[in-house]
């Protein structure tokens, strides 16, 4: 028996399409991408061509702080990599996005906690968002 | 227009296999499909309304019909919302046939995850990896398991849910899986079994999840001119509603599921109350799914559903509302992991006074049928059926 640990939990390179090309391309430059409607001032997540509340496209795409709060999480056991932790984190900007909570003791994360952006390599694409406490 | 009293169910069958290394997918299809015919004592030539979902094989209802033989189609439909899909269907099998497009419709499901995982997505342009979501999702290994098992967190946050509040739905499933022959899981459980079974999502143990089995399951839904002619008991269908529920840009809200939306169009259709309910099949991929539809079809207050269903209040000829007596899929059955179809059957058992006789409700004439499909944490289908005995 080898006491090595499993590996770690390879993620996956996301789905990358003409209309969120922009937004991976800022991720590679380590900035999260929210989309935000210059009709309706609402905020939303996933990032899209238009808004999903007024339907409006008049819609830019904005720079998260990377400040967010723990909306609701589940530690994953049943994983040959490892327990990892995916959960909804709500922006400080407003949306709530999922994401995996990394690097951290599994056993602090609560609801309401708050957690803050970092960047993981994907399997062979871009980086991706994820967040850890503190 | 509604469809109250427009159709029957007048076939159901679930395929007794667990386990079907030796068979195809559309085999256990065409097996279902002749179950449920001879349940409703017609032949494949009555057929002229054919529904199917994502399970199907190759290019759906098209592939479908072609092996089943099904030569007299004038109406197919292939509504694809996961496990609800088959609930669903029944509601738009009497819509098409109130509307005279049809006037008997099969309803077939069937796969075998258990010993022939599937690969890829749903059929389609791209499947899974197309989803406008894909990109913003796919990176984080959501599961069925973790996705539902963010829903039972934020419940217990919001409303003080407990894990041994949500075991007595399992332990509730166990005490009706015992007196069923086919069902996967046959021994009746505690809570603490439960709560010590190993965690699989926080907070969901093993024995808050679901089976995973081969199998399948058919409906034939009929006008009732057919209905009348037929020498089977008639269950009516008075009620149907869907709603889909999503993440809506960033407003995901896990403390309700779309049965909030789909229960009320459903009863509102049928002139009836939750109270009114004799039987409930609801869809139990795991212990959370059911406790939130239960909150959400009106059955008790919203973040009551814990107390509600703790100390046996499931259990046929125990509780107030006695929920899938077959076992469910908790214990019984889960074919190609969608139960949607099994809660119709067991439904239709129940109204036909077949179910078995240690969980057969007393005079049961009304029951609901209620199904979630796709993920409770991301985006769902919902539909809620209304069955009454004639
Ligand atoms: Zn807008």
């Amino acid at each position: 028996m080898s006491d090595a640990k499993p590996a770690a939990r390879k993620i996956a390179a996301p789905a990358v399409n003409t209309e969120t090309e922009k937004f991976w391309k800022a991720a590679a430059e380590g900035k999260l991408l929210y989309g935000w409607c210059l009709a309706c001032s609402e905020a939303h997540y996933y990032p899209r061509s238009f808004c999903p509340f007024c339907f409006s496209d008049r819609v830019e795409w904005r720079e998260a702080s990377g400040a967010a709060t723990v909306y609701s999480y589940s530690i994953m056991y049943r994983s040959p990599t490892g327990p990892y932790t995916i959960a909804f984190v709500e922006l400080a900007e407003g949306p709530r996005i999922l994401t995996n909570i990394v690097d951290c003791d599994f056993e602090k994360i609560a609801v309401d906690a708050a957690v803050k952006l970092v960047w993981k390599p994907s399997d062979g694409g871009t980086p991706v968002p994820l967040f850890t406490l503190g | 227009m509604s469809i109250k009293g427009k159709a029957y169910v007048m076939g159901a069958f679930e395929h007794p296999t667990r386990e079907a290394p030796d068979k195809s997918t559309p085999q256990l299809h065409a097996e279902c499909m002749r179950g449920a015919l001879a349940d409703a004592g017609l032949t494949k030539d009555d057929i002229d309304g054919y529904f199917c979902a994502g399970d199907a094989p190759g290019f759906g209802a098209l592939s479908m019909a072609d092996y089943l033989g099904l030569r007299k189609l004038s109406h197919v439909d292939s509504t694809e919302t996961g496990g609800s899909s088959y609930i669903l269907h029944v509601g738009h099998a009497a819509e098409a046939i109130a509307a005279g497009k049809c006037s008997v419709a099969l309803i077939t499901l069937a796969g075998k995850p258990r010993t022939s995982p599937p690969g890829g997505g749903p059929r389609g342009s791209g499947g899974f990896a197309a989803a406008p979501e894909a990109g913003f999702e796919n990176p984080y290994g959501g599961s069925t398991h973790n996705t539902y098992g963010m829903c039972a967190v934020r419940h217990m946050h919001e409303f003080g849910t407990t894990s041994e509040q949500l075991a007595w739905i399992k332990v509730a499933a166990s005490h009706h899986a015992q007196w069923n022959p086919h069902a996967f899981l046959k021994d009746v459980v505690t809570v603490e079994d439960v709560v010590n079974s190993p965690m699989i999502a926080t907070p969901l143990h093993r024995l808050d999840c679901c089976v995973v089995t081969d199998g399948g399951g058919a409906l034939i839904v009929t006008s009732p001119e057919v209905a009348r002619r037929l020498n089977r008991p008639r269950v009516k269908v008075i009620g149907a509603g869907e709603a889909p529920k999503g993440t809506y840009g960033g407003k995901v809200d896990l403390t309700f599921s779309g049965a909030a939306w789909s229960g009320p169009k459903a009863f509102a259709e049928a002139g009836v109350t939750p109270t009114d309910i004799k039987y409930a099949s609801i869809y139990d991929s795991f212990t959370i799914t059911v406790l939130m539809q239960i909150e959400d079809l009106g059955f008790c207050a919203k973040g009551k559903g814990g107390a509600f269903v703790a100390d046996g209040n499931l259990i046929s000829g125990v509780g107030k509302l006695p929920f899938n007596t077959d076992g469910g899929g908790l214990c019984n059955n889960h074919p190609t992991n969608r139960g949607g179809i099994t809660k119709v059957i067991e439904a239709v058992r129940q109204l036909r006074g077949e179910a078995h006789p240690k969980v057969q409700v007393k005079n049961c004439d009304l029951a609901i049928a209620h199904g979630t499909g796709g993920s409770l944490g991301t985006r769902h289908g919902s539909a809620t059926l209304i069955l009454e005995r004639e």
